[in-house]
């Protein structure tokens, strides 16, 4: 059954949102928060646990220092209150996903509070509160058997993979996002890009959405106007990407907003966002808190950080995003519109990887930002998620400096790149593409142009040197673009002039 | 604080154990007496005394971030009631749409 929904505008013409927003962030410590079994992605099934991280009986977590101090300088980016004392405590539920029926996380002592963002919404400042930062443990990863699509419903059976389990992820909570109006959307994937950013420059994470080391799930309620009380939320999970960020919202705005239309109220729920219909279902009944029975953790003593390592940690913070911002366009000299683009399409941190392989900004810019823009807008994957290198693409633009290749070629050489045919300069062996530059092999297709064109061969010989630009162009689609136009230049006029 | 039969019935539904009716008049008041213990202790328990959550007077107690062998996988599946797959198989999750 599809709800009906509301046409945007009008949705936002009658209602104003609010949104909340919690975003888990896997760390990349090497092990997990209470043991020491390895983190890596992708290793085979349930071959990276122990008795800690199954919850077997007598079982005892110790908490990896990493995470912490990880935990802390998020907080600390956050411009949030790092704890003076705070405890882990248990969060009872019974899923398989979880072999402990609890989680340890912490509840009413989060290690960090009362914060701050400013992100940048279409080159405006927006400023977000963070309510709070907490350390927990990630959950196993469940593989739903029978049903159609993999998911739970309709299926007979599921099959559950403990490697994921235990790993330290810090929940980072926002406090109600209000004053956004129409710009919602925009203003949740602006904060979720922002974190991505920050946490990656402090680089506890590796922040890869879709590998789910990044994950956000997204309230929003809706109310009459903006002092009318606060709307019945709903929470979006399984929300995988920057882009579905602002498409889930944006449903669940028209969705609600034309239930209210129609005099039906909002069901608090859980729902789940689905990518390829691009709408939301309903999910179990939210719990409410007391139904976890939170209790402190009795296994693990109390985490006192001291001012003094607090201190320790804050300096070792990366320079604030927009700070960042400045000093880049300053180094590199865009313009402020360049910089918006390169922002917005989440090239940043990429381009200057590039710039550090030793490619030249401007060159850097116009691959990500056009082409491979481009490309990945194509296929509705992340600029970083594509499957080319900052260092394969300066060495791309390296090729290009050289004269090995035009522009052009390089545009087929990405192709290469990012089909799988190895590095650029493999791709242009490969496939042929280098451009030629061999004097024999121009000279007979120089000779070729001129016998096809004896009136522009005339015209050149009688001092129209522009006249030249007919049989450039005549030599390139001869040899399919390859051939190195500057030589093809001087050929010409050596013939002719 | 009277615990009802019902409110005895929401927490063994939470902790997933299923008793009878008769289980549940039965254990009502004895969680009661339980609860009214408790209350006992918190009558003491003045302003001036912080609540206990540990016993041992230990904070900041760290292991560092070092990765040490994991089990073997068959060992680990060893105590899975099923497998398949090389994962836990476990029944279909009950009470969720997604
Ligand atoms: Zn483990």
């Amino acid at each position: 059954m599809s709800a009906a929904v509301m046409d945007y505008d009008e949705a936002l013409a009658a209602f104003d949102p609010v949104m909340g927003l919690e975003v888990h962030v896997e760390l990349s410590t090497a092990s997990k928060m209470f043991c020491g079994c390895s983190t890596a992605f992708g290793a085979p099934p349930n071959t990276q646990t122990c008795p800690v991280c199954l919850g077997l009986p007598g079982a005892l977590p110790v908490v990896n220092r990493t995470a912490v101090e990880s935990a802390i300088r998020i907080g600390l980016a956050l411009n949030c209150s790092i704890a003076e004392w705070c405890r882990f405590a248990r969060k009872n539920y019974f899923y398989p996903d979880m072999p402990k029926n609890y989680q340890i996380s912490q509840y009413d002592e989060p290690i960090a509070f009362d914060g701050w963002v400013e992100v940048d919404v279409d080159g405006e400042p927006f400023r977000i509160e963070i309510e709070r930062a907490h350390m927990e443990e990630d959950t196993g990863k469940s593989l739903h058997v029978g049903g159609s699509t993999g998911r739970i419903h309709g299926a007979s059976h599921s099959l559950l993979d403990y490697n994921r389990s235990g790993v330290p992820l810090i929940e980072i909570v926002t406090k109600p996002i209000t004053g956004a109006g129409a710009r919602a959307p925009e203003v949740a994937r602006a904060y979720v890009a922002h974190l991505r950013d920050l946490l990656r420059a402090l680089g506890v994470s590796d922040v890869r959405m879709e590998q789910g080391s990044l994950r956000c799930d997204a309230n929003v309620s809706l109310r009459p106007d903006p002092a009318a009380p606060l709307g019945t939320r709903t929470e979006t999970k399984n929300v995988n990407s920057l882009r579905s960020v602002e498409r889930a919202l944006r449903y669940e705005i028209t969705r609600q907003a034309a239930l209210l239309r129609e005099g039906t109220p909002v069901t608090q729920e859980t729902r789940h966002w689905h990518e390829d219909t691009g709408t939301t279902t309903a999910g179990r009944s939210k719990e409410t808190a007391e139904d976890y029975r939170y209790f402190p953790e009795p296994d693990l003593v109390p985490v006192a950080p001291s001012r003094e390592w607090v201190e320790e940690l804050r300096a070792t913070l990366p320079e604030q995003p927009h700070l960042r911002r400045k000093r880049l366009l300053a180094e590199w000299g865009y313009t402020e519109l360049e910089m918006r683009d390169v922002v917005s399409s989440g090239a940043l941190e990429l381009i200057e990887q590039t710039v550090a392989a030793g490619c030249a900004p401007q060159a850097a810019r116009k691959w990500w930002v056009g082409e491979l823009a481009r490309r990945a807008n194509e296929t509705g994957s992340e600029l970083d998620a594509l499957p080319i290198s900052p260092a394969q693409v300066a060495q791309l633009q390296q090729l290009v400096e050289a004269g090995t290749i035009n522009d052009k070629l390089a545009r087929q050489v990405i192709e290469g790149v990012l089909a799988g045919e190895g590095e650029p300069a493999e791709v242009v062996e490969s496939r042929g593409l280098a451009v030629v530059s061999d004097d024999d092999a121009l000279g007979a297709a120089v000779d070729a142009a001129i016998a096809a064109n004896p009136d522009v061969a005339e015209k050149i010989r009688g001092g129209k040197v522009q006249a030249a630009g007919a049989l450039i162009g005549a030599v390139m689609k001869q040899m399919r673009g390859q051939a190195d136009a500057a030589r093809v230049r001087e050929l010409i006029l050596a013939r002719l002039g | 604080m009277a615990l009802t039969p019902e409110d005895v019935a929401k927490l063994a539904a939470l902790a997933r154990i299923d008793l009878t009716g008769e289980e549940l008049q039965h254990l009502a008041p004895q969680l009661e007496g339980i609860l009214e213990a408790v209350a006992s202790v918190q009558q003491v328990a003045d302003a001036d005394i912080p609540p206990t959550s540990h016993a041992l007077p230990l904070t900041n107690v760290f292991r560092p971030d070092e990765v040490r062998p994991s089990l073997p996988r068959e060992d680990v599946l060893a105590g899975a009631p099923a497998a398949e797959e090389d994962r836990f198989r476990v029944p279909r999750i009950l009470g969720e749409e997604a």
